[in-house]
């Protein structure tokens, strides 16, 4: 249907009218598609959790008007949960910050001046200044980044260059140190290779599920449906769900199991014990594939040396394995009997045994998933590789339905945050800032002097927070997170160390959070489709988009800001005279022009990015800079992989990523790698091989026996209730994004504490009521719940924390898994009054 | 402030209301008529607070105090204005603005001078102020697949009032559907479910019972529900039942009927018995 302009007007006026009036008129709906057809749709990952759904990305007239589920993606295929849906309204909340805020007094800087206007050049002249100043006086390791899981793959990327090879300080982490470490850590153990060797397609093999501290019918919406339609669709098929509290996953679950805090630790090893006792095990696949180990016990909670807990401690931090035989490890699980386990975690004895079986039986496969409920726990190391304990005694492990899965919750922990390496002690690909191999190999890539990289571990994320209340780190740059309501502990040990005087704290966001607002300087920042960008989801997926709209005003991505910022320092302002003169071509040059004009990122000239619809699309960075920048990141970093000591880690090539709904790394010849370390579905392992966990040197995993230890704090007679914090479906992490959406805010406003009715009761509190929530740290008032989706037990109160009013992080403890420095959000003590 | 000062009306407004409906009134020339028809009718919207009744009982016990509109701790409950198509003075309220917190205490029955809400009600879950209807089923975010279900969230009365019924998505053909269903036996119409429906128009509503509630003919009975009221079949089961079989089958009566005896695989478990199948040797 052909329609001119004048035709087109006039039959939009009809339509007005008639929808005005509530009537429909003929030829008015083809005059709306015409509407419609002015949208250009693109594809992005969605901006918020772990499960990586993509979506079609609609936009017009420069701002982004809708979102669709993407159709053809194999993750949702079409579908998205409500956050999802809600998503072309995230990057529109009426109070975006469009320009960089210096605290002023009288035209200057003042760190208890009020939050004023600057320019760019402004902001990077006083960061320069504080920067240098403060490495002139303390040296690199009195600067530093804390980062995140939600950065873009080449931000993060050239974060860590920036400070581990820039400045010289492994002083960054990401906040994934909240949320993965842990699983990091017990991969790296187990398997000497990070990530999950399994994949979504587990949700259709699987037979049994099991989910250990996972809240997937809230957290991971989409992965929920997936496994409740094998539930529904398969004949035999069970789930098994774990938690310290009923959750919505009980609804669909044959065994639901309520235990108290920390034990899962002993469920574990009583699982292996069964296995044992009944000659259950796979006597072929352990003898091939699998070492036996224990670990150093009594580690203490990751306190600050000088808490009581810490001195009492035989072995604080320690994390040795050594060998022991079956036997031995037969003997370590023996005390874990039915009888004890169940008494000690409250589960009776039927269910136990029920979860026992289905581990047990060869024939059942096997998919167990987890998040924080593990991740975040004092042992958190320690109940990842329990878990991996009962898989590898059966063998269950690396095919199609037998998978122990941990689960991410953020968009690119795995892609950003862990593959690129953004941790304190990481280098992208499983390298390790203490192996001089690694370093070595790193340099030589970022065609650096030999000993640019420090080999000492920088702040890992509790320990910055302690460092700059101590007054240790100094100039400090907080990106891509809202760490003032996520650590533990905010009044003593997050908030004095922001507003130290000795300290000058930059946060980056697109919005004013609680960090923001303890910042010194804030930096307006774009975000999502705003900038071209690139994440990794939890099942080794990296996807990428293309920039969709211009950031509001003068906000800039957070590549820019670090790319800019570098520009600043000479290198003689940074390294000292020795570690140039190796180099001494780099003399007088800017950590810019060595880090990102070193012929590999500025590799690729600027160009029109477009796809093959005929689209033009916006690169800001491009523009700016003057080459592709994404581009020649990723391919730096994506040598990494091809070229560097550990194996398995192939990335495919930038221009691939842009023609496709995300690859499953490792990629090698353009394929992609469902299932890792088997035979046929694994590059990496011959023929003949059958299985191999090539991340360890004799190919074999590591079952490593972990005894059960106490929580670092347990409610006693003052502090009588236990408190766990997590999330809610409605809202993502903090709420900065989701809590502007009017309808997510109406949806579910304010945290509430979801308790027992008998508990409320016994403390003269009704459903609706205030209540004061008050730790040994600290107090918040909220209201009661005592009914809706969670069901705590007798004893224990949950929390939400994404409500910036409600700050739960004043009342939770800092202790950390001695091993992953993983905060427990999990478990602490409080006590609930009347308000 | 703010809600406090919306809800209170000024002399001066009220008048002018009054006068605006009264004009209105006269110059349709529906005259009193109207105004009589309003007080039996209500508009499906507006519900009445917990404990109402028969809306023609309500409007005879109700004496306009608002004493009720004034103990309500949420601003939920509102006295109907002239120019509003609820007889005028009586409390009621709109879900989608505010809805029923559905308090322990229930302090608006607790108010109420006359009985016109009953005091026999002390169990807010025995309130029965409408029933949430999921009407919209096209454009309901559950139905389409996604994972929404925020009304089944934020029920007081969740996995009771709505329950969630899992069913296979065709169009996917991996993930499940969640559809909300809502249960009149324990539906409240408190209206959290339609106020937190995040569609730019509510796909849930609280209706009153009139207009929500079908009625089974009365020459019918839903055999399941029978049965399970009755704890078992309602007529003697039947006697085994045997079945003309070939070897290796079975027959489940009451479960999938025809199958292989201890069935994980097409074969059974003695190889001889393939080998040696009457057929001749042909594989």
């Amino acid at each position: 249907m052909k329609m001119n302009r004048r035709d087109f007007i006039k039959t939009n006026a009809i339509a007005a009218t008639a929808a005005a009036a509530g009537v429909s008129m003929p030829g008015v709906s083809q005059a709306l598609t015409r509407e419609e057809i002015k949208i250009r749709w693109d594809k992005a990952p969605c901006r918020f959790c772990g499960t990586g759904c993509s979506v079609l990305v609609g936009t017009k007239n420069g701002r982004v008007v809708a979102t669709q589920g993407d159709p053809d993606a194999p993750v949702n295929r079409g579908l998205n949960c409500i956050k999802g849906y809600f998503l072309s309204k995230i990057m529109y909340g009426k109070d975006r910050l469009t320009q960089p805020l210096l605290r002023m007094k009288n035209g200057k800087y003042d760190k208890n001046g009020e939050f004023t206007p600057i320019t760019w050049d402004q902001a990077f002249d006083i960061m320069a200044e504080k920067w240098k100043e403060t490495l002139k006086k303390k040296g690199p390791t009195a600067v530093g980044m804390f980062g995140s899981g939600q950065w873009t793959v080449w931000e993060g990327y050239a974060a860590s260059k920036l400070y581990k090879a820039g400045f010289r300080s492994n002083n960054i982490d990401p906040n994934a140190r909240h949320c993965m470490a842990s699983a990091v850590g017990a991969f790296i153990r187990g398997f000497g290779s990070d990530e999950p060797m399994g994949c979504y397609d587990d949700l259709e093999h699987a037979d049994v599920f099991v989910l250990w501290g996972s809240n997937m019918a809230e957290m991971h919406p989409i992965l929920w449906s997936r496994l409740s339609d094998t539930r529904l669709t398969k004949p035999g098929s069970e789930v098994h769900v774990l938690s310290t509290y009923r959750n919505r996953c009980f609804d669909l679950a044959d065994n639901g199991m309520v235990f108290k805090p920390q034990t899962d630790l002993a469920i574990l090893n009583f699982i292996a014990n069964y296995i044992i006792r009944n000659k259950a095990y796979n006597k072929d696949f352990i003898g091939k594939h699998v070492n036996f180990t224990k670990t150093v016990t009594d580690i203490g909670y990751g306190l600050r040396p000088t808490h009581p807990l810490e001195k009492k401690a035989k072995n604080p931090g320690k994390g040795k394995i050594s060998k022991i035989s079956f036997e031995e490890y037969a003997k370590s699980v023996e005390p874990y009997t039915l009888e004890y386990v169940s008494e000690l975690s409250g589960v009776p004895k039927a269910q136990l045994l029920k979860l026992a079986k289905v581990y047990a039986d060869p024939k059942k496969k096997v998919a167990s998933y987890w998040t924080m409920g593990f991740n975040q726990h004092s042992r958190g190391v320690w109940v990842n590789g329990l878990l991996y304990n009962v898989h590898l005694l059966m063998g269950k492990i690396s095919e199609p339905g037998n998978s122990p899965f941990s689960l991410t919750g953020q968009p690119s922990a795995c892609g950003t945050a862990r593959e690129v390496g953004t941790f304190a002690h990481r280098l992208p690909a499983d390298l390790v800032v203490k192996k001089k191999a690694h370093r070595d190999f790193a340099e030589k890539i970022w065609k650096l002097p030999e000993g640019t990289i420090p080999a000492k571990p920088g702040y890992h994320a509790v320990l910055q927070n302690r460092m700059l209340k101590d007054g240790k780190l100094n100039a400090y740059w907080v990106m891509c997170n809202n760490n003032m309501q996520a650590a533990a502990n905010m009044n003593e040990e997050t908030y004095p160390g922001y507003r130290n005087p000795e300290n000058f704290i930059v946060v980056s966001d697109p919005y004013p959070t609680v960090t923001a607002q303890a910042a010194d300087l804030i930096l307006p920042t774009a975000m999502w489709t705003e900038k071209e960008g690139a994440y990794g989801n939890a099942e080794r997926r990296t996807q990428f988009w293309r920039q969709q709209v211009k950031a509001p005003g003068e906000a800039k991505s957070d590549l820019w800001q670090i790319m800019e910022f570098s520009k600043r320092f000479k290198v003689e302002e940074v390294w000292p005279e020795a570690l140039i003169a190796k180099k001494p071509e780099y003399r007088g040059k800017t950590l810019y022009e060595i880090l990102f004009r070193n012929g590999q990122v500025d590799k690729y000239p600027k160009q029109p990015v477009t796809d093959d619809r005929g689209n033009v699309y916006d690169n800001d960075e491009m523009e700016h800079f003057g080459f592709y920048v994404q581009k020649g990141l990723f391919e730096e970093y994506r040598l990494f992989g091809t070229q560097g000591p550990k194996k398995g880690h192939n990335l495919g090539e930038f221009d691939q990523y842009h023609k496709v709904r995300g690859m499953r790394w490792p990629v090698v010849n353009g394929k992609e790698t469902l299932w890792r370390y088997r035979e046929g579905y694994d590059p990496f392992v011959k023929p003949g091989e059958g299985v191999k966990f090539y991340g360890k040197p004799d190919g074999r995993a590591n079952i490593i026996f972990a005894p059960y230890e106490p929580p670092a704090e347990s409610p006693d007679a003052e502090y009588d209730l236990w408190l766990s914090t997590g999330r809610v479906l409605e809202h993502w992490h903090s709420g900065s994004m989701t809590r502007r959406v009017p309808e997510l805010y109406r949806a579910f406003p304010d945290a509430v504490v979801f308790m027992h009715p008998d508990d409320a009761r016994a403390r003269g509190l009704r459903r609706g009521m205030m209540a004061k929530v008050m730790s040994r740290r600290g107090e918040i008032e909220v209201q009661v719940e005592t009914r809706g989706r969670n069901r705590p037990p007798r004893g224990l109160v949950f929390i939400p924390w994404f409500d910036a009013g409600r700050l739960v992080n004043k009342l939770t403890l800092d202790a950390t898994d001695p091993l992953s420095k993983e905060t427990d959000y999990k478990k602490c003590a409080v006590k609930v009054v009347k308000a | 402030m703010a809600r406090a000062s919306a809800r209170k009306l000024s002399r001066r407004r009220f008048l002018v209301d009054t006068a605006r409906t009264a004009s209105g009134v006269a110059l349709f020339g529906l005259g009193v008529g109207l105004y009589a028809k309003r007080s039996e009718s209500l508009p499906a919207t507006a519900i009445r607070p917990p404990g109402a009744g028969a809306e023609g009982d309500f409007l005879g016990a109700c004496i306009r105090c608002g004493l009720c509109v004034r103990d309500c701790p949420y601003d939920t409950l509102k006295l109907a204005l002239p120019e509003e198509p609820v007889a005028t003075g009586t409390p009621f309220f709109e879900a989608r603005k505010i809805p029923c917190e559905m308090c322990e205490d229930i302090p608006c029955v607790k108010a109420c001078p006359t009985g016109a809400l009953d005091k026999n009600l002390t169990d807010i879950d025995q309130a029965r102020m409408g029933l949430a209807v999921l009407i919209d089923q096209e454009n309901c975010l559950n139905f389409l697949g996604l994972r929404c279900d925020v009304c089944y969230r934020v029920c007081p009365l969740i996995d009771k009032a709505i329950t969630l019924e899992p069913r296979h998505n065709v169009r996917s053909g991996m993930h499940a559907l969640f559809i909300p269903v809502v249960h009149s036996e324990a539906c409240t119409g408190c209206g959290k479910c339609e106020h937190a429906c995040v569609l730019d128009q509510a796909a849930i509503k609280v209706l009153p019972d009139r207009l929500a509630k079908g009625e089974l003919g009365r020459h019918y009975r839903v055999g399941w529900k029978e049965k399970q009221r009755a704890g078992g079949s309602l007529v003697t089961p039947d006697v085994e039942h045997r079945y003309n079989l070939p070897e290796g089958m079975e027959y489940d009566y009451e479960g999938q009927g025809l199958k292989r005896k201890g069935a994980d695989t097409p074969f059974p478990d003695n190889p001889l018995d393939s080998l040696n199948r009457k057929s001749g040797g042909r594989p």
